[in-house]
Formats: C-alpha cells, sequence, structure tokens
C-alpha cells in the first residue's frame, strides 16, 4: 500500500447525483482520496458536503453515480457497510455517552466479552476494554489523565480526541471528520489538528470537514470546493490562496 | 485506585444519599421507639420491604433507559390474580399457576416495551394505558372481589429460612442478579448508554429497541414476582392490591439516586432507597400515626430527596 498519492485512488465516488424532493443537492459530483492524504472538504451551507459526506458514510446511497474501493464497485446499503469497508466518521455532536467512563465509549456496541460471545448478556471484559483504550490512546499520543472519567466529565477537546479514538479501533482506511472542532476553543483544536496530521503519518485518509477555512488550509493537502451541488475547485492546498478559495465557494458576486 | 478516584466512583453511584437517610430514620427511629430494634419488628420491615423493592427493581431498569413505568402496580394485582385464579378456581398446580402469573407479567412488560419502542408511544402514556387495561382486567378476571384462602405450601413462600423471610431472600436474589447484569453485562451497559444518549447509541449499531422492550418485560417479571409474594403473604388475591404502588417503586428508585433523566443511578442505591420507603412508614406506625398523615410524610421525604440529589449533580460537576 503506501502513499501511492500518484497511482490509484484509495477511494472514489464518480458522477454522485442526490435528489431531496424537488431540491437536486448533487449535481454529478466526482471526490476521490488516497490513502494517507487529507482532503479539506469545504462550501457554504447547502453546497451539498454533507451530503457527499453522508453518502461516502452509507447513511443514504445515490440516485446516481458510483462509488469504488480501491477500484472495485461498492454498494453502502448502512453506515456498517462503510465500516466493514474501512470508512469511519467522526460525528460532531452525537459522538459520546456522558454518563459512559473513556472505554466504554470507546468500545460501545462492540465490547470484548470474557464470556458468552456476541449475546446481549454476555460478560464485559472490562479489562482488556480499559487495557485496550489506554494503549490506543497512547498510539495517538493524547493524554486523557484518568480513563475511569466519565465522558461528561471530560473537555471539549477530551471528548473530540475519545471519538475519534473510538473511530480507530478498528483501524480505517478512510476517516471522515464533519466539523471536529466546531465547539472546541483554540488550544483544543489545536490538538485535533495534530491527531489529523499524525493519521497521515499512519497512512489513513481524512476527509476534513470545516467552516473555518484557515484550520482545513493549516491540514489539508487538497481541497475540493463545493458550491449548489456542484465541484467548483479540486486543487492542492499549497496552490491555493484562502481568498480565492471563497470567491470559488460564494461564486462571481464574492470580493 | 487512589482515595478521590474511589471517593468519586461512590458518589457517581450515588449510594451515599439513601445510606446516611437510612442510618438517621433508623437511629431516630430506635431512640424514638422501643419496639423498633425488636426482631419481631425487623422480620417485619423486611418482609413489607421485599415487595416494594422488587417493583422498585424493575422501575429503577426503566428509568435507567430514560422511561418510566406506571402499570407495575396494576401488573402486580393482575398478576396475583391470575395465580390465584389459576390456583383456586382452575384447580392448576402452584408452579403452574406461578409460572401464568409469571407469564402475565411479562406479556404485560412486553407490550408497554412494543408500545414505547415500536410504535414511540412516550413510556409515560403507554404504561399509563397499561396500567388502566391491567387493572381493568383484574376487575373483570375476579368480578371485583378478593381470591383467598391457599394451600400451605403456596403460603410458604411468605415463611421463613432460618431468621430470615423467604421474601426477603427472594427480592435479595433478584437484586443480586440483576444488580450483576446491570454492571457487568453489554445488555447493562447498553441500558445505561440509551439513557445517556439514546441516539448516539444507535448510531453506534446498537439495537436500542431491543433493549427498551427487554427492560419493560423485566419490570413486568418483576412486578408479576411482587403480585405472587403478596398473594403468599396476604394469604388472598385482592383486585385492588398494589393501587399506589408505582409511586412507591418511583420514590424508591429515586430516593436510591436513580435520576429520572436516566443513565444515572443503581440497583443497591435503589435497594436502600426502597428501605428508607419502608422504615419510613414503619417508624410512623410504631408511633402510632394516622395513615393518612404518612402520605403526607412519605410525599415530604420524596421532594426533599429529589431537591438534594440534583443539588448533588450540580457539585459533583
Amino acid at each position: 500500500m503506501g502513499g501511492e498519492s500518484g497511482g490509484r485512488p484509495w477511494v472514489e465516488m464518480r458522477g454522485i447525483h442526490k435528489w431531496f424532493g424537488g431540491v437536486h443537492a448533487l449535481k454529478g459530483v466526482d471526490f476521490h482520496v488516497h490513502r494517507g492524504e487529507v482532503v479539506g472538504l469545504i462550501g457554504d451551507n447547502g453546497a451539498g458536503k454533507s451530503t457527499l459526506i453522508k453518502i461516502l458514510s452509507g447513511v443514504f446511497p445515490p440516485d446516481k453515480g458510483e462509488i469504488l474501493v480501491e477500484g472495485r464497485r461498492v454498494r453502502f446499503r448502512s453506515p456498517k457497510d462503510a465500516k466493514e469497508h474501512g470508512i469511519e466518521t467522526v460525528y460532531q455532536e452525537l459522538a459520546l455517552v456522558d454518563n459512559l467512563d473513556v472505554p466504554a465509549n470507546i468500545f460501545l456496541g462492540r465490547e470484548p466479552a470474557l464470556v458468552g460471545g456476541r449475546g446481549l448478556f454476555a460478560l464485559l471484559h472490562k479489562g482488556r476494554m480499559l487495557r485496550e483504550a489506554r494503549t490506543l490512546l497512547e498510539r495517538l499520543k493524547v493524554n486523557i489523565g484518568d480513563l475511569t472519567s466519565l465522558a461528561g466529565e471530560l473537555s471539549g477537546g477530551q471528548r473530540q480526541t475519545v471519538a475519534i479514538a473510538r473511530a480507530l479501533y478498528t483501524e480505517p482506511k478512510l476517516l471522515i471528520m464533519d466539523e471536529p472542532t466546531a465547539a472546541l476553543a483554540v488550544q483544543e483544536t489545536r490538538k485535533v489538528l495534530d491527531l489529523v496530521r499524525k493519521l497521515k503519518e499512519r497512512d489513513i485518509g481524512v476527509v476534513f470537514i470545516s467552516h473555518t477555512l484557515q484550520e482545513v488550509f493549516a491540514v489539508a493537502d487538497r481541497i475540493v470546493i463545493l458550491r449548489k451541488g456542484e465541484k467548483v475547485g479540486d486543487l492542492p492546498a499549497a496552490e491555493l490562496a484562502i481568498d480565492e478559495a471563497v470567491k470559488l465557494m460564494v461564486g462571481g458576486e464574492g470580493t | 485506585m487512589d482515595p478521590k478516584t474511589w471517593l468519586r466512583r461512590i458518589n457517581r453511584n450515588r449510594v451515599l444519599f439513601p445510606l446516611g437517610a437510612l442510618a438517621l430514620l433508623v437511629i431516630v427511629a430506635s431512640s424514638l421507639s422501643p419496639h423498633f430494634l425488636t426482631p419481631m419488628n425487623i422480620k417485619n420491615v423486611l418482609s413489607q420491604v421485599s415487595i416494594i423493592a422488587i417493583l422498585a427493581a424493575g422501575e429503577a431498569c426503566v428509568i435507567l433507559t430514560g422511561g418510566i413505568d406506571l402499570s407495575v402496580g396494576a401488573v402486580l394485582a393482575i398478576s396475583g390474580s391470575v395465580t390465584a385464579v389459576l390456583m383456586k378456581w382452575a384447580g392448576v398446580t402452584i408452579p403452574l399457576a406461578v409460572l401464568g402469573g409469571l407469564g402475565v407479567g411479562a406479556l404485560a412488560g412486553a407490550l408497554n416495551g412494543l408500545m414505547v419502542a415500536w410504535v414511540r408511544i412516550p413510556s409515560f402514556i403507554a404504561t399509563l394505558a397499561m396500567m388502566a387495561v391491567a387493572r381493568g382486567g383484574t376487575l373483570v378476571l375476579t368480578n371485583g372481589r378478593p381470591v383467598s384462602g391457599f394451600l400451605r405450601s403456596f403460603r410458604a413462600i411468605a415463611g421463613y429460612a432460618g431468621p430470615l423471610p423467604l421474601l426477603f431472600l427472594i427480592t435479595f436474589g433478584v437484586y443480586v442478579l440483576w444488580q450483576l447484569a446491570l454492571s457487568h453485562t453489554r445488555f447493562g451497559r447498553y441500558v445505561y448508554a440509551v439513557g445517556g444518549n439514546e441516539t448516539g447509541t444507535r448510531f453506534v449499531g446498537v439495537n436500542v429497541r431491543r433493549v427498551k422492550l427487554l427492560v419493560f418485560i423485566l419490570a413486568g417479571l418483576c412486578a408479576a414476582i411482587g403480585g405472587i409474594m403478596l398473594d403468599a403473604r396476604l394469604n388472598a388475591a385482592y383486585p385492588t392490591a398494589g393501587e399506589g404502588y408505582e409511586l412507591d417503586a418511583i420514590a424508591a428508585a429515586v430516593l436510591g439516586g436513580v435520576s429520572l433523566s436516566g443513565g444515572v443511578g443503581s440497583l443497591v442505591g435503589t435497594f436502600f432507597g426502597a428501605l428508607v420507603m419502608t422504615v419510613l412508614g414503619n417508624i410512623l406506625n410504631l408511633l402510632k400515626v394516622g395513615a393518612f398523615y404518612q402520605y403526607i410524610a412519605k410525599g415530604l421525604i420524596l421532594a426533599i430527596a429529589a431537591i438534594s440529589l440534583s443539588r448533588g449533580i450540580k457539585f459533583a460537576k
């Protein structure tokens, strides 16, 4: 594998269309991500960013167009299908259960069992959850402190880190981050951006969505711009200035 | 584990409040009445607490998922009546009659669960409907009259094992199993997760409906166990049995630190909450306070508990 950014993309969306009633939300969008590549996805409200992302993460299917993973056509019927193909998503709000501790959150829905296998009354392997949660967070070089803290007792940045760690547990090939810094203070935002760079080092592709263009430009290798359901820009971040990006986002009438 | 973490954990389970309240009540009670700490009275309290506590166990579980079950008192009545009618009028053997009562309780709970998780009726309304239906069903089944006079072997359920009432041992056993399930199984974890963040829990792929359905079935089963216990204790099934018990069960859970918004609390706390309610009634009886005033006293205690617990949450954060 490796960072074959010149070769075939790891995931590819071709000619994606989506209608919501009479609204043509996506009008034949092409989108691709290589392994180890951070793609910043930007666009005004209603440009189609979250629709595109939801199609890629399996929340709903495209009305037209196809998705290829490693060159093979795939069809996602649910987020579970996307996960099985190695695509994980971190949502801004829904993420954590505040009254459960850190390991419980990371393993929610896939708890390892001492006995009982996958049954509902299987005995939880709490020791293993704590150990693996610790290893996982250490590997990401983040410090949560006491892992038995409840998610509700953590800071916004720590919560986001736990949410990302949870998504990374299955070792995905692609991580979609939808507004991961929306609720964070400056210091905490920086930590999340650092984390994105570490993912890149581990050869994980990242789709990074944010309203703060400075953040996107700080981490992205490539920027994809959507406007009114169409792709209006797809450039290496180094070749694009922020004010140019703004112009593309809002169309001709921008300053 | 350092003492601070340890203290925070205890506080998290919120058992300190009901434990403190219980200790205070016991001290006050034993100084006010010489009869309180007699073996006879303690046995009496243990028998009384068993039925409220078993209802509260099911209720607490439903509340932990963020729901409420108003039907436990009525389900207790219909399960108790079904068992009684099967034994007295249909001549069914005791084990089968007991199974019949438990089945009716589980069925009522399952219907509650289906209404809440699949039809998406708020649990308050769904279980209010079940409360009316089950109470009416009990009256229809028994013609509104008590069914009494059971076999000695059935009444033995309310007997003693050594110094301890059997009823208490049954309840205690249910609590141990139940608390283990809550803190050590996937099911228990999902109960707390659903109460804390239902949408988020569904998002990671947990079958939230199944968890809710199970919780209501277990609450129905607990109510049925309570109904059968009450039959044995009174040697009769009254169609009005369990009236107002849903309030005692909810009060026990809330006193025990179970948060009505879901996700917080434990069965250990609920058990102490049930003890607080029972001991309070017991003291008031010993002091010959009239039943009318007892309602007021229980209501006041519940209000005080709710106030101090909600403050407690703020401090803990």
